[in-house]
């Protein structure tokens, strides 16, 4: 290995992606909405409902009823209906998630002690969000009952004292934020990386390289500096701006955060080289980015668990470089990850990064020839 | 003469372009990529891979007491059908393997528990792992039901309860869910990752496509020949359209054939609503292709402009009433906002046409809109 001819060719592949100012915007602009973005957005929450009213009991218990669920903070609105019809209506346009109905006995079925029946009709499309108002309008309903009118008979008893370690209020964002990390650093690096080789070859300059006096890993090793030093940019504001903006905390050594993250990127790039090896264009390149980012962040655990994967894709999951790093990261940030575990999950991502790259080289040789 | 023929619609040439450009992407083995295998890829992935519906938790289990209550709890853990206990000790230990995420949340049935079930109490922790959210509430509430139905089985046994009477609360909720009353979450999933993938092919593959011509330069060539601008951008614009059509279909009959998912409306409606939705998809498309002229800029802009906000402020994944005021306001230049209501519609609860036109109406007007831009930008970007 040549010091001179390496220190030429990281020059000019930094060049390559950082000389024009628009490409310099592309890489840094977006993974910083993108954190603004996921933030605000991306809650499972269910916030400002309104809700339909059909009610057809004139009693007390049924506005008992309505003013909880009014006064409830998730609760903005409710639509008062008038009949079956304009229920439908209201659910068919998405005007409302969900409507309650009121028989016309339910106050007097709530005092004479028959128990009185809330019918609830939800807007399944949303299934989701459908299942957590029907939650909210449980408690509701479990409140009242226990509460109000103490009609709960006493005999099984005992309690459970709920402690959720690592975030007890189950913040929602604690969880986005460290794992956006690991998501944006990979596509960052992967669309960095994935261009390398194919934009040389679809503008002919990758016949210049190689009668160059470069040789194969020197070209391979200038090729990786860029994704990995624009990676660990971008995760390194992630890390300072977390904390800071979101109010996560960071309980963990950052200094092991930088241990994984440095072979997590490692392990993209060579996933990357393999894509950008086998395209011949840069739109191929693209693509065949897509074709593994997407599958890559929704395999990782991020979008839905793992657990709750079919064995033969849990398989594919464990093949994945971001199931690794989106671990440590929610383990660094939330729950002071130890040494010992950091390196338990660095180890496959040491084993990806070498499989892949090796394998990238080979046919990197190979297309040469 | 010549300015004449600049503007003047020529059949036979339109047609010769056409064919040109049809040609050009069913030659590119990248384009089968994205039409065809990226979709089936998306589905299946969020078919199988994205699911909601929680499996059995893996817990551990810290049992301090000696009581035979104590181990008569723990036996109902052990063999629910929720749980699967991978670990017993001590709190301590069983905290490591949280941290390690190799169990997500422990139950301690305290020292002393025997004694207070005896007079009547009994309280057990149960301790989660809060980096998981949602596993850690699902956790947390089924872990209570079990200790609460293991009360009350007990009390029944014991006599102190007859059987029946254990729960007549003043209200009681029920719950009915239109369209989708098992609440799969595939069934919104799967309609909602068509919006996907309609946006890939009319958003990105569309500005990657010109922005290369752009940068090869041979868009100049064209420019040079008599074809107008109007149809210098329907030649572009047919094939990808088509494109998207087709990789719609293909979508919708994995959607019902391959996940079960009900389709109640009718065909006519979901082509209605796809090809109004291509309409912006391909005007943005073209737009960022005119504005960048660059392949690696355009991709970068159409995943941040296209992609992101079909995924995430479309309400696909999450609930636009939810967010924030400002984002929400954001929401409504989304094009794909417009579309996720009418396609879960389409597929879970039958024609209703009185949602489809007012979003069909908003999108043709994103579309009139990206294109009058793209075209002014193209022309000045050539002059």
């Amino acid at each position: 290995m040549n010091g001179v001819r390496l220190r030429a060719i990281i020059v000019k592949e930094l060049w390559a992606i950082l000389r024009d100012p628009r490409s310099r915007i592309a890489l840094l602009v977006p993974p910083i909405i993108q954190l603004l973005i996921f933030g605000f957005a991306s809650t499972l929450e269910v916030k400002n409902i309104t809700l339909g009213v059909l009610n057809r009991d004139s009693g007390y218990w049924s506005q008992e009823v309505i003013q909880r669920v009014q006064g409830s903070p998730n609760v903005t609105g409710i639509v008062v209906l008038r009949s079956e019809a304009e229920a439908r209506t209201a659910i068919d346009r998405q005007h409302v998630i969900a409507v309650l109905r009121f028989d016309s006995s339910f106050s007097a079925d709530v005092t004479s002690g028959k128990g009185g029946e809330i019918g609830t009709v939800f807007d399944g499309r949303r299934s989701n969000a459908a299942q957590i108002v029907s939650g909210y309008i449980d408690r509701i309903a479990a409140e009242i009952s226990a509460g109000v009118i103490g009609r709960y008979i006493s005999a099984p008893s005992g309690s459970s004292v709920v402690m959720n370690w690592f975030n007890q209020n189950l913040d929602y964002l604690w969880f986005t934020m460290p794992a956006l990390i690991a998501i944006v650093g990979a596509v960052t690096t992967l669309s960095v990386v994935t261009q390398s080789v194919a934009r040389e070859r679809e503008l002919g300059t990758f016949d210049q390289l190689m009668v160059s006096p470069l040789r194969v890993h020197e070209i391979l090793i200038g090729k990786m500096v860029p994704p990995v030093l624009i990676g660990a940019l971008v995760a390194t504001i992630y890390i300072i701006l977390i904390p800071l903006i979101f109010g996560v905390p960071l309980s963990g050594t950052v200094g092991l955060l930088y241990l994984a993250l440095i072979f997590y990127l490692l392990a993209l790039t060579g996933i990357g080289m393999l894509v950008s090896v086998l395209s011949g264009t840069q739109q191929q390149a693209f693509l065949g980015m897509f074709l593994v980012t997407i599958p890559a962040i929704l395999l990782s655990g991020y979008a839905s668990p793992i657990d709750n994967m079919p064995g033969w894709l849990q398989i594919i999951a464990w093949l994945n470089p971001v199931s690794y790093f989106l671990r440590v990261c929610e383990g660094v940030f939330l729950k002071a990850m130890p040494a010992q575990e950091v390196l338990a999950n660095c180890w496959p991502l040491a084993l990806i990064a070498v499989a892949t790259l090796g394998t990238a080289s080979v046919l990197f040789r190979s297309r040469m020839e | 003469m010549s300015v004449q023929i600049r503007h003047g619609l020529d059949v036979r040439r339109f047609f010769a372009l056409l064919l040109k450009e049809t040609r050009q992407i069913l030659r590119d083995p990248s384009t089968a990529l994205i039409a065809f295998v990226l979709p089936l890829v998306l589905l299946f992935l969020f078919g199988y891979g994205v699911n909601l519906d929680t499996a059995r938790t893996r817990i551990g289990l810290a049992v301090e007491d000696s009581s035979e209550a104590a181990a008569s709890l723990a036996y109902d853990f052990s063999s629910s059908l929720w749980f699967d206990v991978r670990e017993t000790g001590s709190v301590s230990g069983l905290g490591d393997s949280l941290v390690a995420g190799d169990i997500r949340g422990i139950v301690v049935i305290p020292d002393g528990f025997g004694r207070e079930v005896a007079v009547g109490g009994g309280r057990i922790q149960i301790i989660t792992d809060g980096s998981l959210p949602n596993t850690a509430s699902f956790f947390a509430a089924y872990a209570e039901g079990t200790r609460a139905a293991w009360a009350t089985r007990r009390a029944i046994l014991q006599g102190r309860l007859s059987p029946g009477s254990e729960t007549v609360p003043a209200l009681s909720v029920v719950h009915r869910f239109w369209f989708n009353p098992e609440l799969s979450s595939r069934f919104f999933l799967v309609p909602g990752s068509i919006a996907v993938v309609m946006t890939m092919i009319g958003t990105l593959l569309t500005a990657l496509v010109v922005a290369r011509e752009w940068e090869r330069g041979t868009l100049e060539g064209l420019m040079a020949t008599p074809v107008g601008m109007g149809e210098f951008i329907a030649t572009k614009v047919v094939p990808y359209f088509a494109l998207g059509l087709c990789s719609m279909t293909l979508c919708a009959l994995i959607a019902v054939f391959v996940f079960g998912v009900p389709f109640r409306g009718s065909p006519l409606a979901l082509l209605a609503i796809s090809s109004a939705f291509l309409v912006p998809a391909l005007g943005q498309g073209l737009l960022i292709s005119a504005a960048t002229k660059n392949q690696f800029v355009a991709s970068q802009i159409a995943l941040l402009t296209a992609f992101l906000p079909t995924l995430l402020l479309s309400g696909f994944l999450f609930e636009i009433s939810s967010m924030p005021r400002p984002v929400q306001i954001a929401t409504y230049i989304v094009p794909a906002r417009y579309l996720i209501a009418p396609l879960q519609t389409v597929f879970l609860a039958g024609d209703d046409w009185g949602l489809y036109l007012p979003n069909i109406a908003i999108l043709l007007g994103f579309g009139a809109l990206f294109f009058t831009t793209a075209m002014i930008v193209t022309r000045r970007r050539i002059a």
